[in-house]
């Protein structure tokens, strides 16, 4: 994936500025728009490079779509974590089996790295506790028997990114590659 | 009206159960790392719950829109920031070498900063060798 023009970046820089600062105004008043849109333009002007790589590619109308299909799918995640989480610290018996497993992951974008380390650390039982180029180092509270078993290293990272990053990667990949 | 102001005292409810089920962890759970996985999670969505079920209770006491835009814009923020607060504390104390749980049963990550160190010295005690063949 190429780097985006510098205007292009500027762009899309802009476009998220202003629309933070629609929802942290939470007015349509003319004279609020027209800081935000003055305030924007310095920010975007002095950080786009930092902020993206893709730019306006971002925008596209299908990583869109799958993006906001995404947020109910994790929100969803999330409630599973936690209702997991309840049952394992109320639970009399304390049902914890942790350890650290290793995943492998198909993105290649730092963006998506970083979106799927964050719902990693979300979902049920994982936290990530590094990443390394394509490699994952994850805390799990329960590894299951199958990653537990597994004699060689490549069948160990096998059953951990199916059950840890895949679920993510197929939104993701769509969403930042 | 009142059906948002009771969505909204619902969701703090379920938020503060929520608060508590991660402070009940930090006591329950033997080392840091499954302390980070309890409390992570369900402060995350203790806060959540808490944050957006203001904004609902506000809007249905008859208080302006406003209030559910912006705490939805805080939501969001805690919740793309709290995760990556929680990855930096838990690589932190594996870096500071504080131990595992004994009853944890696998550490790939221990095998691969070895394995990191080992391809360092072999890579510093081959330079010199090099530089003498090339001299």
């Amino acid at each position: 994936m190429e780097e985006a023009s510098p205007a292009s970046k500027f762009a899309y820089t802009f476009i998220v500025l202003f629309v933070v600062w629609l929802f942290f105004t939470a007015s349509l008043d003319p004279q609020e728009l027209a800081m935000g849109a003055i305030m924007s333009l310095v920010v975007a002007a002095l950080t786009y490079d930092v902020f993206t790589k893709a730019g306006l590619r971002n925008l596209h109308p299908k990583r869109v779509a799958y993006a906001i299909a995404y947020i109910p799918y994790f929100l969803w995640a999330m409630i599973m974590a936690n209702l997991d989480v309840a049952y394992r610290v109320l639970h009399p018996a304390r049902p914890i089996r942790p350890g650290i497993v290793k995943c492998k992951t198909v993105l290649n974008s730092d963006t998506g790295k970083l979106a799927l380390a964050n719902s990693i650390t979300l979902t049920p039982g994982t936290i990530t506790l590094d990443v390394d180029g394509d490699e994952y180092f994850i805390h799990w509270i329960w590894v299951p028997d199958e990653v537990l078993r597994a004699k060689e290293e490549s069948e160990h990272v096998e059953h951990a990114s199916e059950a840890i990053t895949k679920p993510f990667e197929k939104f993701l990949r769509v969403i930042f590659e | 009206m009142s059906v948002l102001a009771a969505i909204g005292e619902i969701l703090v409810l379920i938020g503060t159960f929520f608060y508590f089920l991660s402070a009940l962890g930090l006591i329950r759970m033997p080392d840091v790392y499954n302390r980070m996985q309890t409390s992570t999670k369900s402060a995350t969505l203790g806060s959540l719950g808490v944050i957006v079920g203001t904004g609902i209770w506000a809007v249905g006491k008859g208080h302006s829109l406003a209030w559910i835009v912006q705490t939805i814009a805080v939501a969001g923020f805690l919740l793309l920031t709290n995760p990556i607060s929680a990855h930096a504390l838990i690589r932190a104390a594996y870096k500071r070498g504080i131990p595992l749980w004994h009853g944890s049963v696998v550490d790939k990550y221990a095998e691969h900063l070895a394995g990191k160190t080992e391809a360092n010295k072999t890579s510093e005690e081959e330079t010199p060798e090099a530089e003498g063949v090339s001299a």
